[in-house]
């Protein structure tokens, strides 16, 4: 049972911004945006065909800036969200817009990628509108309402949280409410994440060394940990199948396990990178998988069965044993499982800056670090079979 | 011539012994004048034939002589021999007058003999009679006294009771009892037994009153008791009301016991009223009721077994409460101050508990007692423990003081650490001596074998010595973990002092102090204990675990300042730089801290050749180009075809740069992490920042002052050269006008800054 050799893209400029389709759930596909200052930036659409590994990609350029952050809308496959900086004179700003993507990119994205044809004539990206922040300071990130219609979106912009309503097929947007962190010095927001539970009310924020949670109903802060991490916290994650559960990394090296219940002290603490952890995502359907990225350039796969909705390990309908077995079963599978480390990849050579899960398969996801190389890797077939067996 | 005579006179009697031979040698001569066979004729014939005139004349002349002298020799003799005849003549005559006399009045003898019998028997015939009646007579006398016993014995009791004459009263019932029992179908006895009895009953009533009473003596009760045993007293009754009064005293004196203060004085208390009364009550009780002799009925009762029994009951039941205060009153025994005196204290309960141990063997009260002797010593090593711990927190405090106040001179850290060792070891001896104590040979409860083995292989070694140094290494890892989160509490100095104990700790002090244990101690390891080894691993690990946390505690204090100054500055409106920034030199001062500081503690450690000129180093920027497709940049002229390629191969192939990675135990691989860490952060914040041109030009400057004064700390300066390309390079990357300065110029300005 060998597993397949990791597949591996590069692209012409730095990067940072990576995410999946989100409303793709056949096709597995995520866009990763490229940061240059002195060229035209581009979106990158990567699909990557499974059976016969083989990827092919898409190039839609995005001249608006060098692309900070991405975010794919959940209901409109050719909707997304950027953060870019604009540089004019002697400023740099950092906006947000939605885009469209054009309808031809899909015709287009089946050629070979060494088509000269396609990459030097890349189509551009239909602006649907600027999330108009300039009175709010520096977009950080955006976010979709998780599951919705694609209505909804947050942006974070320095200390302001705002939150959109897409109206008129997204060419519009209003500020339907907002929140601001008050304090003292120059609070910003680093990045945040809306939880898909409690029916979609409820954001968690980093800023510096605290997580923030938000009641959108209210735009109030119902929770914070102070000093989450030793250091600035990098990203967030909520864990899909655990409604109070949280997961963070930081500069400390650390990823952090929090039930938000409880904000004492964190539910279960990983330090295995031995450099910031910029990015940490839960497996949208197994949440024992959790994927880090960081700038020690490697990418950590861990299974942290302990804290997942399986904590003793799959569970197996009575129907389909027999007693005997049931029992046999029983026993085998009281014992909480281990955390463990289940791999470190190791293809990048620059810091790894973001990690994505693919919406469409389950079992594969994607790595990028800054000198542009997408790294796309599969869980192992063995852990596969274990989860699901 | 009386010989001759005397031969003579027997020849004539024929009693001459010798005669035949005589006869057989002389008989044949007829001229042998003294023979037999003499013929006088023949010696006629031959002397006249033979001699002459005149030898016959002398021979005529002696033999006339001769004759002559024989002559009156037998003249002698028949003279002698008639005057002794007829003195024997006389003698028998009068021998035969006496005789006659004598049988006259022999024959008046037997007469009067014979008479005398007569009338003796005479007189014995009459005399039968009154010697029959008198003999009855006695024994109706004898009976009659033995029935007046009986009639007076209820007065006798009485009166014994009055005069409160116990023994006489129970010895007189006791006599008396069998008649009585026997001859009880008559009215009169029984009465008499009845009113024995009624008397018996109100004798033993006193008696047991006065057993109930208790103020009276031991020997007093043990003869209430005697007396009460005679009477048929069940044997059972009598113990327990023996060992409820004695539980009534002893328990007196447990309640006296409460109040005290001192524990070698509640011991000793303890042992003198507690112990000793416990012992003579044992003693007592055995007297009375154990090991008394066994006579009549009592024997068949068993009463020894019951009696044994009952005492077991009775010592553990009291024992119990006993130990119970003791126990107390030694978990009350918290200072840990002078362990002689609770040792003391102990061995004077043990001992005085092997008395009772003697006094009724197969009690489980000395063995209990030894339980408890032996929890306090766990106790003890327990509270010695914390003590320990204690002392070593109360000492890193002190420590953490002296670091915290203004240095006097510059090798205190060193001093410090010296002197923290110092009186840590003090202390572990100090409590080893203490300790060592239980096990002196002069205390009884040394020789047990819990105090032989597990005392000192499981209680001093594990519980106590491995323990404390577990503690050691594990306080020092909560350092880590504590000051990680919540913003470094813990003085950098601190750790990487504990770092510097932790690693002597593994290289030498642990191994002292189990060898020294073990010599002191004795240990003989019945059981398996934690290997020297597994706690040197264990102290190395804290020590790796501290040093590790102190270059990552430095790198953020000194990235913490890289940081704010990336992240605070408009890059892109910046000015040309004139200086190199504040910030660098406060790096470079700090880090040249962190070094004298570590140097302190740590040796050097090895570094890689340096080149020739490290500080002269140039930096390569690559400007942008528009034909550039993924890395392959050019150059400023300033370095043709050159390091940024080099770089980027060297970057291919070279060994990943491990930021957080483990430190050794060496100055340089601490300075390394240190930087490491620093520039690596420069690095990340640059690369989230926009740059104008001077932008670039200040991180140039920036990065060539660091590479002048960073290299010498470090073990491998291209590691340097490497982070500090990768943060220009990733600068100009960033740079809305990458346009570099001239190296002169970056030069000159550091130069002077």
């Amino acid at each position: 049972m060998e597993d397949d050799a990791p597949v591996i893209y590069g692209l012409e400029f730095q990067a940072r911004a990576l995410t999946s389709q989100t409303a793709e759930s056949d096709a597995i596909r995520f866009l990763v945006g490229t940061q240059s200052l002195k060229f035209d930036n581009q979106i990158h659409i990567i699909d990557f065909d499974d059976e016969n590994n083989i990827i092919s990609k898409s190039v839609l350029q995005h001249q608006a800036g060098e692309i900070w952050h991405i975010s794919a809308s959940p209901a409109d496959k050719a909707v997304l969200t950027t953060c870019y900086n604009k540089t004019s004179e002697s400023r740099v700003v950092t906006c947000g817009a939605v885009w469209r993507m054009p309808p031809e990119w899909e015709s287009g994205s089946h050629e070979s990628p060494d088509d000269p044809h396609n990459s030097h004539n890349p189509q551009n990206l239909e602006l649907l509108c600027h999330l108009d922040n300039s009175s709010h300071g520096n977009a950080s990130c955006v976010l979709w309402e998780p599951m919705g219609d694609g209505k909804c979106v947050i942006s974070l912009a320095d200390n302001h949280a705002l939150l959109w309503d897409l109206t008129e097929s997204s060419t519009q947007a209003t500020i339907s409410s907002s929140a601001t962190l008050e304090g003292k010095g120059q609070l910003k927001f680093t990045a945040g994440k809306w939880s898909p539970h409690h029916n979609c009310t409820q954001l968690a924020t980093a800023n510096d060394t605290a997580i923030r949670g938000w009641d959108l109903r209210t735009m109030s802060q119902i929770y914070c940990i102070e000093n989450a991490h030793g250091q600035l916290v990098r990203d967030l994650d909520f864990n899909p199948n655990k409604q109070y559960y949280l997961a963070s990394c930081g500069d400390d090296c650390k990823v952090k396990f929090w039930d938000v219940r409880n904000i004492n002290e964190p539910v279960k603490n990983l330090e295995e990178h031995s450099h910031w952890v910029w990015s940490v995502r839960y497996n949208h359907s197994h949440d024992q998988l959790v994927l880090t990225g960081s700038s020690d350039s490697r990418v950590i796969l861990s299974n942290m069965v302990s804290i997942s909705s399986e904590p003793f390990g799959h569970l197996v309908d009575d129907d389909d044993l027999s007693d005997a077995e049931d029992n046999h079963q029983d026993e085998k599978t009281k014992e909480p499982l281990q955390d463990s480390i289940i791999s470190t990849y190791e293809e990048h050579e620059d810091s790894v800056y973001a990690v994505e899960w693919s919406s469409a398969d389950p079992w594969l996801f994607a790595s990028l670090s800054y000198d542009g190389r997408l790294v796309i890797n599969r869980v192992p077939r063995a852990l596969k079979y274990h989860i699901l067996l | 011539m009386t010989v001759r005579v005397h031969g003579m006179l027997k020849l004539y009697y024929g009693l001459n012994e010798e005669g035949k031979t005589v006869d057989q040698a002389e008989s044949m001569d007829p001229c042998d004048i003294n023979g037999p066979h003499f013929d006088p004729e023949v010696y006629l014939n031959k002397l006249r034939r033979e001699c002459s005139l005149g030898e016959l004349m002398d021979q005529e002349s002696c033999m006339v002589k001769q004759i002559r002298s024989l002559d009156s020799d037998m003249q002698t003799l028949v003279y002698e021999n008639y005057n002794k005849f007829i003195s024997a003549t006389d003698t028998i005559r009068k021998m035969k007058n006496d005789f006659k006399k004598m049988e006259d009045e022999m024959d008046c003898l037997s007469t009067n003999m014979a008479s005398i019998t007569d009338f003796s028997a005479r007189i014995s015939g009459t005399l039968q009679d009154q010697h029959a009646q008198i003999t009855k007579l006695s024994g109706v006398h004898t009976l009659l006294r033995k029935l007046q016993f009986l009639f007076e014995l209820p007065a006798r009791l009485n009166k014994c009771l009055e005069l409160q004459a116990y023994a006489q009263a129970v010895s007189s019932h006791r006599r008396a009892r069998c008649v009585l029992q026997q001859y009880r179908h008559m009215p009169s006895f029984r009465g008499i037994q009845d009113d024995c009895h009624a008397i018996m009953d109100k004798l033993a009533q006193e008696l047991r009153q006065k057993f109930r009473d208790g103020g009276s003596s031991a020997k007093d009760l043990s003869e209430c008791v005697e007396l009460l045993l005679q009477l048929d007293e069940p044997a059972e009754e009598l113990c327990d009301k023996f060992l409820s009064h004695a539980q009534s005293r002893l328990e007196a004196d447990l309640l006296g016991l409460e109040a005290e203060t001192d524990i070698l004085e509640f011991i000793d208390r303890g042992c003198n009223e507690f112990v000793s009364s416990l012992c003579l009550v044992i003693a007592s009780y055995q007297e009375l009721f154990v090991n008394r002799p066994q006579e009549g009925e009592l024997a068949s009762k068993n009463i020894p077994q019951m009696a044994i029994g009952k005492l077991h009951a009775f010592v553990d039941a009291l024992a119990t409460r006993y130990f119970s205060l003791v126990e107390r009153r030694i978990q009350e025994e918290k200072s840990v101050g002078d362990n002689s005196l609770l040792v003391r204290a102990l061995d004077r309960f043990h001992r005085r508990l092997q008395a009772v141990a003697k006094l009724l063997p197969g009690s489980a009260v000395p063995s209990q007692g030894t339980e408890i002797v032996v929890r306090a010593a766990r106790e003890r090593i327990k509270q010695y423990l914390a003590a320990l711990q204690s002392f070593y927190l109360n000492s890193l405090t002190d420590v953490r003081q002296a670091l915290a106040a203004p240095r006097l001179g510059g090798s205190s850290a060193g001093e410090l650490l010296s002197t923290l060792s110092a009186s840590i070891l003090n202390q572990i001896k100090s409590v080893l001596a203490s300790v060592h104590l239980f096990t002196a040979k002069d205390i009884t409860f040394s020789n047990k074998p819990y105090f032989k083995g597990e005392f000192c292989s499981h209680g001093v070694r594990e519980s106590l010595v491995v323990n404390f140094i577990k503690f050691v290494c594990q306080s020092s890892r909560q350092f880590c973990e504590s000051a990680g989160d919540r913003g470094g509490s813990t003085p950098p100095a601190l750790l990487l002092l504990l770092s510097r104990l932790c690693l002597d700790y593994e290289t030498s002090s642990i191994t002292y102090i189990l060898t020294l244990t073990d010599e002191q101690f004795l240990v003989q390891h019945h059981s398996p204990v934690t290997a020297v080894t597994a706690l040197c691993g264990e102290a190395r690990e804290a020590a790796q675990k501290l040093l590790n946390h102190y270059v990552k505690v430095q790198g953020l204090i000194i990235s913490q300042m890289l940081r704010k100054s990336v992240e605070t500055r408009d890059w892109v409106n910046t000015i040309e730089p004139r200086n190199v920034r504040a910030v660098m030199k406060r790096v470079v001062e700090d880090t040249t801290s962190i070094d004298v500081q570590v140097g302190l503690l740590y040796e050097e450690g090895v570094r890689k050749a340096h080149s020739s000129d490290s500080s002269k180093r140039t930096f390569s920027v690559y400007s942008s180009s528009r034909q550039q497709t993924r890395y392959a940049p050019s150059y400023t002229p300033s370095a043709p075809m050159d390091t940024n390629l080099l770089s980027n191969i060297h970057k291919l192939f070279s060994e990943r740069v491990e930021i957080f990675s483990p430190v050794e135990f060496n100055k340089v691989s601490v300075l390394t992490g240190i930087i490491k860490i620093s520039l690596k952060t420069f690095l990340e914040c640059v690369r989230l920042r926009t740059f104008g041109r001077y932008g670039l030009q200040q991180i140039q400057v920036d990065c060539h002052y660091l590479q002048m004064y960073l290299w010498r700390f470090v073990s491998d300066e291209n590691l340097v050269h490497f982070l500090l390309d990768e943060i220009v390079g990733s600068t100009a990357h960033r740079c809305l006008d990458p346009a570099p300065m001239e190296q002169s110029v970056i030069e000159v300005i550091c130069e002077r800054g």
